[in-house]
Order: C-alpha cells, then sequence, then structure tokens
C-alpha cells in the first residue's frame, strides 16, 4: 500500500510547490521531475498487485487490483510524457505573450491538481470519496480552460463547469441513493465502500440501484462526453492549452467510464435485468455515431479530435455494455490504446498549431514541407485513430465487432458504418493539412516529438504482438469485471 | 396514514421538505438577483434547521457538524458572496424578464410530479416521510436546472446550481441521516472550491463581455455563420 499513499502524496506537494514556485525558470523540468517520479511509484504498485493480488488497505479507504492498476500505471505514463511535451510548449506560449508567469505557475499547480483527483478516483475504496474526486477533477481543470482569458476560452470553460457540475451532481443523488441500498445491509461506517458492497451486492435492493444508476450513469457520463451531455467537451478541449487537451481526452474520460463501471458492477451483482448493460450500449452507440457524422464539420483541428475522443469513449461504453468477457477485454484494450494516441495527436496537433498560427483546418496546410516530424506524426496518428492495421486501435475496434457478431450482430452494419464515416471525416480533413506547398513564411517550431514517438510506437507493438504480460493483465480484469476469462 | 399520527420529527422534516420546495418555486419565479440570493440563503437556512432536529432527534452528533458547515458555507458565505458581487457589478437594479413564467411554473409543477412518479416503485415499502422527503429534494435538484434554463444571469446559474446542491444535502440527510463524514467534509470542500471559483468567473465574463449575461456567450458552437 505504501506506494500507492506515496503516489497520492507526491501530486499534492506538487500543487503546493508549484502554487509557491511555478514562477521560476525552468518549472517545466520540475513538473517532468514529479510526474516521472510518480510513474516509478505506479509501476512499484503494479508489481506489487501482480505479485500478490487486490491490496486492500487496512481501514479500507483504498482499494488496488487488476482493473485500477493498469489505469493508474496509465494515468501516470499519459501524464509524464504531457509534462515532457507540455514544458517547451508552454514555454513557447510564454514567449510569443499568450500567458504570463502568474498563469503559468497556476498551470503548473493544477496541473499536479488534476493529477492528484485522477490517482484518488482510481485507487479510492470508496463510493462518495470517488465522486468528490471527480468533481474536484473538474474544479482543478476549469481554470486552466479559460486560462488564455479570451472569450472564447471562458464561455468554454463557464460551459464545462455549470455542464460538469450539474451533471455530476446526478452522480451524487446516485450516489445517496446507493447509500440508502446499502445502509438497509450493512453498518453505516461501511456502507460506502465499494469492496463490501460488492462482496453483498446480491442482498442489496434491485429497484434501488437499478435507479441510482441512471443517475451515476448521466452524472458520469457527462464526464465521459457521451450525447447528448457531450456540448462541453469539444469546446473545453479546443479553448484550453493543448497539453490540458491532451490528459483530458486520455486520462478524465476513462477515468469516469472506470466510475461507470465500478458501479455497473455493484448493479449487475444485484440484478439479473442487465439494465445497466443495455443503458450503457444505447447512450455508447448513440454517442459513437453521432459524434462521427460531427466529425465531418468540424473546422478547428483541435474540435475534430475532441470528436473523435466522443466517438471512442462511445465505442468503449458500448462495449462495456454488452459485458460478455470477451467485449470487456476489448473495451479494456481500446482504452489503453486510445489514451495513448489521442494524447500523442494532441502533442502533434498542439505543434501544428504553433507552425501555423491557428487551429483553423483551413488555414493549416502543409506540415510534412515544413515539419516533418510533426506532418508524419500527425499522420501516422491520425491512421492509428482512424483503427488502420497494424495498429492497436484496430486490434481493439475489432474485437469490439467479434464480440458484437456473437451478442448482437444486427447491431454489427452500425459498428461498421459509423467506424467508415469516422474514418473518412478525419482525412478528408487532415489530408490537406499535412500534404501540399507550406505557406509563405511559415517556419518550423522547437518540438520535442519523443512522447508522439513513444506513444506510437506502444500502439503499434500492441496492436502487433501484445507482450504476455500484458494479456494477463488485462485477462485478470476482465475476469474481475465480467465475471470469467475471455478466452 | 395520517400526518397528526406521525411523531413531531417526521411532522417537522415533512413541514421542512415542503418549505424547501416551496422557496424553489420561489427562485424559479424571481427576476430580480438580490432576493434570488436572499431566498436562496432562506432555503439553505431550513436545510440547517431539518439536519439541526435531525441530529436532536437521532442523537448523531456528526450531523451538528455538517449542519454548522452548511450554515458557515450556504446560508452565510455563499449568499455574502453573491451579494458583493451584484452590488459590485451594479445588478441590483435590474429585473431580468422572464419570459414564460406560466409555462415555466407548470413545468415546475410537472418536475414535482415526475420524481414522485421516479421513486414511488423503489419506496412503496418505506415510511411516508422517507418517500415525500426524497421525492421534493429530487425535485428541489430539478428544479435547480430549470432554474438555470429559464435564467440567463450568471450569477442565477450559481444559485441554481447551489440549490442543486442543497436538494442533495436535503435527500442525504433525510434518508440517510447524512453521508459519512469524510464524504461530507469532501462535499463541502468542493463546494467551498465551487463558490470561490464562480467568484473568479463572475469577474472574467464581466470583463469579456461587459455583463453577466450568459446568453450573450454565443461563440462556440455548431451552427454555420
Amino acid at each position: 500500500m505504501i506506494p500507492a499513499y506515496l503516489l497520492l502524496l507526491l501530486p499534492l506537494l506538487g500543487i503546493l510547490y508549484f502554487g509557491l514556485l511555478g514562477h521560476k525558470e525552468d518549472v517545466g523540468k520540475q513538473n517532468i521531475r514529479f510526474n516521472g517520479v510518480t510513474l516509478l511509484l505506479s509501476l512499484w504498485l503494479a508489481v506489487n498487485v501482480f505479485l500478490s493480488g487486490t491490496i486492500l488497505s487496512t481501514d479500507q479507504y483504498f482499494i488496488v487490483d487488476s482493473f485500477n492498476v493498469y489505469l493508474i500505471v496509465l494515468t501516470a505514463f499519459v501524464g509524464f510524457t504531457t509534462s515532457i511535451f507540455s514544458a517547451p510548449y508552454m514555454a513557447h506560449e510564454q514567449e510569443i505573450g499568450k500567458l504570463t508567469a502568474n498563469r503559468l505557475r497556476l498551470y503548473y499547480s493544477m496541473y499536479q491538481g488534476f493529477m492528484f483527483a485522477m490517482y484518488l478516483v482510481l485507487t479510492t475504496n470508496n463510493m462518495g470519496i470517488m465522486w468528490v474526486a471527480m468533481e474536484a477533477a473538474t474544479l482543478a481543470t476549469v481554470l486552466l480552460v479559460s486560462l488564455y482569458r479570451t472569450p472564447e476560452s471562458i464561455e468554454a470553460a463557464w460551459k464545462y463547469f455549470i455542464l460538469c457540475g450539474v451533471g455530476i451532481a446526478q452522480a451524487l443523488f446516485g450516489t445517496i441513493l446507493l447509500y440508502y441500498a446499502a445502509i438497509q445491509i450493512s453498518d453505516v461506517d461501511n456502507a460506502l465502500t465499494w469492496s463490501v458492497l460488492y462482496e453483498n451486492a446480491k442482498l442489496l435492493d434491485p429497484e434501488i440501484l437499478e435507479i441510482a444508476f441512471v443517475f451515476m450513469l448521466i452524472g458520469y457520463g457527462t464526464k465521459i462526453g457521451l450525447v447528448p451531455l457531450h456540448n462541453w467537451l469539444p469546446d473545453a478541449h479546443s479553448e484550453g492549452p493543448t497539453p490540458m487537451s491532451a490528459v483530458l481526452s486520455g486520462l478524465l474520460l476513462n477515468d469516469a467510464l472506470y466510475a461507470v463501471v465500478r458501479n455497473k458492477m455493484l448493479v449487475d451483482g444485484a440484478t439479473d435485468s442487465h439494465i445497466a448493460g443495455y443503458l450503457m450500449m444505447g447512450f455508447g452507440m448513440l454517442s459513437f455515431l453521432v459524434a462521427a457524422f460531427f466529425l465531418h464539420r468540424q473546422k478547428d483541428i483541435k474540435r475534430l479530435f475532441s470528436y473523435s475522443s466522443i466517438e471512442h469513449m462511445g465505442l468503449m461504453t458500448f462495449a462495456f455494455g454488452i459485458g460478455t468477457p470477451f467485449a470487456t477485454f476489448a473495451a479494456l484494450l481500446h482504452m489503453t490504446v486510445h489514451s495513448l494516441t489521442k494524447s500523442a495527436i494532441f502533442v502533434t496537433v498542439g505543434h501544428a498549431a504553433q507552425i501555423s498560427g491557428t487551429q483553423s483546418i483551413e488555414k493549416i496546410r502543409g506540415l510534412i514541407k515544413t515539419q516533418p516530424q510533426v506532418g508524419w506524426g500527425l499522420l501516422i496518428g491520425t491512421l492509428a485513430i482512424a483503427g488502420f492495421p497494424p495498429f492497436g486501435v484496430f486490434a481493439s475496434e475489432f474485437l469490439v465487432l467479434l464480440a458484437t457478431m456473437q451478442s448482437y450482430p444486427w447491431l454489427a452494419p452500425f459498428l461498421l458504418l459509423g467506424i467508415g464515416i469516422a474514418c473518412a471525416g478525419l482525412f478528408r480533413n487532415i489530408q490537406p493539412m499535412v500534404y501540399g506547398e507550406k505557406p509563405e513564411g511559415q517556419q518550423a517550431v522547437q518540438a520535442n516529438l519523443w512522447p508522439v514517438m513513444i506513444h506510437l510506437a506502444i500502439v503499434l507493438w500492441l496492436g502487433l504482438a501484445m507482450p504476455d504480460f500484458l494479456a494477463d493483465w488485462f485477462t485478470q480484469a476482465t475476469i474481475l469485471i465480467s465475471g470469467s476469462a475471455p478466452l | 396514514m395520517e400526518i397528526e399520527n406521525l411523531d413531531h420529527y417526521s411532522q417537522i422534516i415533512l413541514s421542512l421538505a415542503a418549505l424547501v420546495m416551496l422557496s424553489s418555486f420561489i427562485m424559479l419565479a424571481q427576476g430580480r438577483l438580490l432576493r434570488l440570493v436572499f431566498v436562496f440563503a432562506v432555503q439553505g437556512f431550513m436545510l440547517v434547521s431539518a439536519t439541526a432536529i435531525a441530529a436532536y432527534s437521532f442523537n448523531n452528533p456528526h450531523l451538528y457538524i455538517s449542519a454548522a458547515i452548511t450554515l458557515a458555507l450556504k446560508v452565510i458565505f455563499i449568499p455574502w458572496m453573491l451579494r458583493r458581487h451584484i452590488l459590485k457589478l451594479n445588478m441590483h437594479r435590474d429585473v431580468e424578464a422572464l419570459n414564460n413564467k406560466t409555462a415555466i411554473m407548470m413545468g415546475g409543477a410537472s418536475l414535482v410530479v415526475f420524481s414522485y412518479y421516479v421513486l414511488h416503485p423503489i419506496m412503496q415499502n418505506s415510511s411516508m416521510v422517507l418517500l415525500n422527503a426524497l421525492s421534493l429534494s429530487l425535485a428541489v435538484i430539478l428544479l435547480g436546472m430549470l432554474l438555470m434554463i429559464s435564467h440567463h444571469q450568471a450569477i442565477a446559474h450559481v444559485v441554481g446550481f447551489m440549490s442543486i446542491e442543497n436538494g442533495l444535502f436535503f435527500a442525504a440527510t433525510v434518508s440517510t441521516n447524512g453521508m459519512p463524514m469524510v464524504v461530507e467534509l469532501g462535499v463541502a470542500f468542493d463546494v467551498l472550491v465551487a463558490a470561490v471559483l464562480f467568484g473568479i468567473f463572475f469577474l472574467h465574463i464581466n470583463s469579456s463581455i461587459d455583463s453577466l449575461d450568459v446568453d450573450k456567450m454565443n461563440r462556440l458552437n455548431e451552427v454555420d455563420q
């Protein structure tokens, strides 16, 4: 349990450290160091879980099992690579006068605050604390969305704040109903403890839990970006600083989905009706299709990729909703590859926007001629996210498709349709941006593309040959969530 | 079941639940911001009384703490902050023109019926007090949303947001005698931070669009210009 406590403590120190000293020169490097150490801690934690199974802290406040430990590692990894990207990026933003030293201090302090909230969502064993941490993640990021203080960014931040705040209030009502159902069977102190509830799920009143789940899905679903509650997502992604878009897409959405899946495990234990699964399938499919169509009418490059995030989150929600071991395995894999690919794409998008000085798709041209790494990075990243083989996204989407054919064959055409439309929507916008002549006077910028290469290499590796320990890991998590092994 | 046959605690809680919901309706039709904030503070005070009475009847000391936190936060700090912003931004003389007041009130009434409809199946086996109190707190949550939809001043949105929190708090108090202490402290902390952030946002919005009318924030949408 020690690495888990350290994992939570370090970002807390980070908030204070950057809050006090965030205006110093080498602050970006310090942020990399903080996130590097948390990555090491998360790996230590993962090894512990790998060797000894689920770890429950003695006071039962924290739980680390095979499901959340891989998300913890993923969170720490994306947090680390994004911090590598963000150091020169934010320095550049400060140079061109978009940011002051004070706002940079806020940015780094809240970066750590956001990481803390994410780790708390993942490690806590208490459904109430999970809600508190989820709301804290909104509060930490809302001032970052409006960091540039343009009218657009303030509007986006306000929308994000209000929509997510109101949305997540529904999840609290769901949690209260869950608590009400739980105190009928358990003592007051443990009534929100997930591990206790999970063991006694059969005793919980199914009718209360079904209604509670509807509220939870609406609440946390707002943060996942499920249609029709997705309105805040493209705005917040497009107006905030790009490193923020990378961690929002790569981490926040995953963790909100994690909260929904934890709740679904309780509801499935209490009822035999599979209602939680149907709800998730419905919302997931709707988000997937609507977002695929919306990709075609985007004019802002960051909005384009945020709709792609909605599409992929919809697909994962759908796959978790199917609920068979096979589908769950596919959803877990998709969570991983989507996070890695999408954060890599946002890194290249950030550089592309700095090269051409705008986020408008029509004005970004000739990236490969100007700066080949950025152009190719964006193109390969888009290939990966659109689901081309041999990347990992292809593998996971293919598995979702197979799982759908097994359980609900009549839904498979919709999936294929959505994937096709999304692919076309991405490429009609990406092609003219990367190819073609460069506009006059367009200069390369200082860029660190190591994060992109590492992420895409891992995604490629997962698509070609998944290492045994990782397959084991996903299988463990699948058994935990759906009750049996995928194959 | 006749209400006279209930014990005093249940009678008081039922009356307070009705009053809390009534205050939500008053807020819904209120076009003046200062009065809106005042009614919000009154609603907060009714919550505090309900919590204190529950603490007294069940001899539950931790409910006294949550009552004290609510008093400090929802009755004193947030109304004070909102009032200060209204006066500073010179908005206390404005009367917000609400379109379709009748339709909004009818909508509010149907939300109350809807809340009963949603929670009726799960509360059939519980006491009448619980069914009423929980349904009314769900109604307060939904009415808070309606308040945000129908008003277009940012301050009214914050009042709506906070009255949704009030509904949640009331639900937790009456149905389960409050959430565990850590959770309640966490929620209170989130509300406090949210309130401070809202204050910062008022200044940002005001300097960006020169008013707090959120309808004027319409730069980001999917509609072709």
